[in-house]
C-alpha cells in the first residue's frame, strides 16, 4: 500500500506540479509560488495565440476522433469476420502507429505532405494523427465484438433487417461502450499529441501542445502553466468518463 | 404426414435440389436433395462435420451456394438476400437482442414489415401467449430461464407468419428434462400452428421423437432420407443402424445368396445357423454383418451345460442395468462378442453370470454385405 502511494506519487506530482504553478503571482515560473493569482489564466484567455490555439486543437481532435471511429470500427469489423489468416497480418500493420517512432512517422508525413495542400493544414494534420488514432480504437471495439454473438446479427437479417440495419440495431449497441471509448482515446491522442503536430503546422496553426513548446522557448511565463493545467484537467477528465464506460459494460 | 411407399407425395414445399457448398478443396455439402412438403417435420440429423448446420445456412440465406438450387413454393430462392426470404430462424444459444425486452424482440420482425403499432402489439400478445409467455412482455431476455428464452426465440420466429421455420440445434443448450418438455411444446406448436419445419439436430432421440421424416447426414450426403420407423426399423446401411439407437453388430457368413429383404441363411461365428433379412444383394458365402435391435431379441434361461437347440446364440451375462421400463443386459457371447439385450423389466430375474438363450426372429435381423 506504501509503495503503491509512493509509486503514484512520483507518476502524478509532474504533473500536478503545474496546477500551483499556474495560480502564482509571480511573474516567472517557480514553486513552491510567492502568492496566488488567476492571472495566468486571464493571460491565457485574452492572449488569441492561445485561445485560437486551444480552438485549433479541439477542431483537430475532434475531425481524428470522428475519422478515426470510423475507419476504426470498420476495420475491427472487418477483422473480426476475416475468415483467412491475413487477418493478424493486416491487424499487425494497423497497429504499426503504436509500435514505430512518431518522430519516423512525422518525417515521412513531412515528406510526404509538404508537397501537396495537406501540409501546414489541420486537415492534414487531423489525417496524419488519425493513424496514430486508429489502433486505439481498433482494439477498443475489437473486445466487446469478439464477445458478440454473430447469430444475433443474423437473427435480424433473418428476420427482415438489412445488413445496414441489423448493424444499426444490433451490432452497435452492443459494441458501443467499446466505439465510445475508443473514441475518447482518439481525442486524447490526437489533443495531446506534439511531433507531427510541430511536423505539419506553420505558426499560423499551432494547436495547444506545440504553442506551449514555442513559448517555453520563447517567453517563459506561468501562462504556459495555466494551459498545462488545462490539458491536464481535460486529459483526466475524458479518463474519467471512458473509465465509467468500461465500468458500466463490465 | 406419415406416407406409405408409393404413395403420391404432394408437391414440394420446399425443395433443395443438388445443393453443394465447397470451401476450397473441402466438400461441405455434397449434392444434397431433400423435398419438404408443406406442413412437414423434416430434421437433418448427423454429427457435428456432417453439412447439416451448413444446409440450413444455405436454405436460410446465410451462406451461398456453390451450385444446386433452393425452390421455396416453386420459386427460386438461392440467391434471394437473407432479409427477403422472410423465413423463420431459430439460432442455437437463442441470438435474442439482449437491449431489447421480450415484446420489442418479438416485435422486430414486425418493426421491419412496417406493421401498424396496434397490430404489431395484437401479433406480439398473440404469439407470445402462444408460448405461455404472455405476462413476460416488459423482461429482458437475461432475465428470463433457458426454456423461456428458447420460447422467445420461437415467439420471434413464428410472430410473421413464415412460410418456413429454420432450427438449428435448438434445444442443444437445454438441460435433459427441460429439453424434454420443450419437445413437446415444439410438437404441439408445430400441430396448432401447422408450420413447415426444417430442424437440424445431433441427437438422434431428439429427431425420433420429433420429426415427420429423417434425414441422416455424413460427410456433406445425405445416407438416408424416411420417416423415423423407417429410419429406426430400416436402415440402408450399416452407418445409420449403428447412428440410430442402440444396436448390436455380429459378423457371420452367408449360407446362401440373399436378394434385398428376402430372408437368408447365415452361419454365426459359433457355427450356429440363424435367419435374416438380406438388406442388400447378399452374395452366397460372403462375409456379411447383422443388424439387430436389442429389444428385438428374445431370450430363455438356461444351465450352462445345455447345448443350443434349434439355432440361436448362448451368452452370459456380465452387466444389467435397471433403466424403469427395461432391463438392459450386457452380454458376452461365447467368441467374446458383445451381445445388449433390452427387456421389459419385470419379467424374470436374472443374474450376472448366468447363460442366456438368444433367439431373434429373421424379419428384425438385417444383414449388410461388407
Amino acid at each position: 500500500m506504501a509503495v503503491t502511494c509512493v509509486v503514484a506519487v512520483f507518476l502524478l506530482l509532474p504533473s500536478l506540479i503545474v496546477i500551483p504553478a499556474s495560480l502564482s503571482s509571480s511573474p516567472f515560473l517557480e514553486f513552491p509560488p510567492p502568492g496566488w493569482s488567476l492571472k495566468w489564466y486571464e493571460s491565457f484567455f485574452s492572449g488569441t495565440n492561445w485561445t485560437s490555439a486551444l480552438l485549433r486543437s479541439i477542431q483537430v481532435a475532434v475531425m481524428v476522433t470522428v475519422l478515426s471511429v470510423m475507419l476504426g470500427t470498420a476495420a475491427a469489423l472487418g477483422l473480426a469476420r476475416w475468415r483467412g489468416n491475413g487477418s493478424s497480418i493486416a491487424s499487425g500493420i494497423m497497429s504499426m502507429p503504436l509500435i514505430v517512432p512518431v518522430i519516423i512517422y512525422a518525417i515521412g508525413a513531412f515528406g510526404m505532405f509538404s508537397q501537396t495542400e495537406l501540409y501546414g493544414g489541420l486537415a492534414g494534420l487531423a489525417l496524419a494523427q488519425t493513424a496514430l488514432a486508429l489502433p486505439f480504437v481498433i482494439i477498443n471495439v475489437s473486445g466487446p465484438l469478439a464477445r458478440f454473438d454473430r447469430n444475433q446479427e443474423k437473427a435480424a437479417r433473418s428476420l427482415g433487417a438489412t445488413s445496414l440495419r441489423s448493424f444499426l440495431d444490433v451490432v452497435l449497441p452492443h459494441i458501443l461502450p467499446g466505439v465510445l471509448a475508443g473514441a475518447l482515446f482518439a481525442f486524447l491522442v490526437s489533443f495531446n499529441e506534439v511531433i507531427l503536430a510541430m511536423f505539419l503546422t506553420t505558426p499560423a496553426t499551432q494547436t495547444l501542445p506545440v504553442q506551449m513548446w514555442s513559448s517555453i522557448r520563447l517567453d517563459i511565463n506561468p501562462t504556459i502553466a495555466a494551459a498545462a493545467t488545462l490539458l491536464v484537467l481535460v486529459s483526466s477528465g475524458v479518463m474519467l468518463l471512458s473509465i465509467l464506460l468500461t465500468k458500466e459494460e463490465a | 404426414m406419415l406416407e406409405g411407399p408409393g404413395q403420391e407425395r404432394q408437391p414440394a414445399w420446399l425443395g433443395i435440389r443438388k445443393l453443394r457448398k465447397t470451401y476450397g478443396d473441402v466438400t461441405a455439402v455434397d449434392d444434397v436433395d431433400i423435398d419438404v412438403a408443406r406442413g412437414e417435420f423434416v430434421t437433418l440429423l448427423g454429427e457435428s462435420g456432417s453439412g447439416k448446420t451448413t444446409t440450413l445456412m444455405m436454405v436460410a440465406g446465410f451462406e451461398s451456394a456453390t451450385s444446386g438450387h433452393v425452390m421455396l413454393d416453386g420459386t427460386d430462392i438461392t440467391t434471394v438476400p437473407a432479409h427477403k426470404r422472410g423465413l423463420g430462424v431459430v439460432f442455437q444459444g437463442y441470438a435474442l437482442f439482449p437491449h431489447m425486452t421480450v415484446a420489442e424482440n418479438v416485435a422486430y420482425p414486425l418493426r421491419m414489415r412496417r406493421v401498424k403499432k396496434s397490430e404489431q402489439q395484437r401479433l406480439v400478445g398473440d404469439a407470445l401467449s402462444q408460448v405461455h409467455l404472455g405476462d413476460y412482455g416488459d423482461r429482458f431476455p437475461r432475465q428470463l430461464s433457458g426454456g423461456q428464452q428458447q420460447r422467445v426465440a420461437l415467439a420471434r420466429a413464428l410472430v410473421f407468419n413464415p412460410p418456413l421455420l429454420l432450427m438449428d440445434e435448438p434445444l442443444g443448450a437445454l438441460d435433459r428434462k427441460l429439453r424434454q418438455s420443450m419437445q413437446r411444446e415444439i410438437r404441439s406448436l408445430h400441430r396448432e400452428s401447422g408450420a413447415t419445419i426444417l430442424f437440424v439436430t445431433h441427437d438422434q432421440d431428439e429427431a425420433l421423437d420429433l420429426s415427420d421424416r429423417i434425414a441422416v447426414m455424413r460427410n456433406g450426403k445425405i445416407v438416408q432420407f424416411g420417416s423415423p420407423e423407417e429410419i429406426y426399423d430400416r436402415p440402408n446401411c450399416l452407418f445409420v443402424a449403428s447412428f440410430i439407437g442402440e444396436t448390436n453388430i455380429m459378423p457371420a457368413r452367408a449360407e446362401g445368396a440373399g436378394l434385398a429383404g428376402g430372408l437368408m441363411s447365415v452361419r454365426m461365428e459359433d457355427g450356429s445357423i440363424a435367419q435374416t433379412t438380406a438388406a442388400e444383394q447378399v452374395p452366397a458365402g460372403a462375409q456379411v454383418s447383422i443388424v439387430i435391435r436389442p429389444e428385438k431379441l428374445t431370450i430363455r434361461q438356461v444351465q450352462s451345460t445345455e447345448p443350443p437347440d434349434g439355432g440361436g446364440t448362448s451368452v452370459t451375462v456380465v452387466d444389467c442395468t435397471f433403466l424403469g421400463s427395461d432391463v438392459r443386459y450386457l452380454t458376452h457371447t461365447a467368441d467374446g462378442h458383445e451381445l445388449v439385450i433390452r427387456q421389459p423389466a419385470g419379467r424374470m430375474p436374472i443374474g450376472i453370470g448366468e447363460t442366456l438363450h438368444v433367439n431373434w426372429e429373421g424379419s428384425d435381423a438385417l444383414a449388410f454385405h461388407e
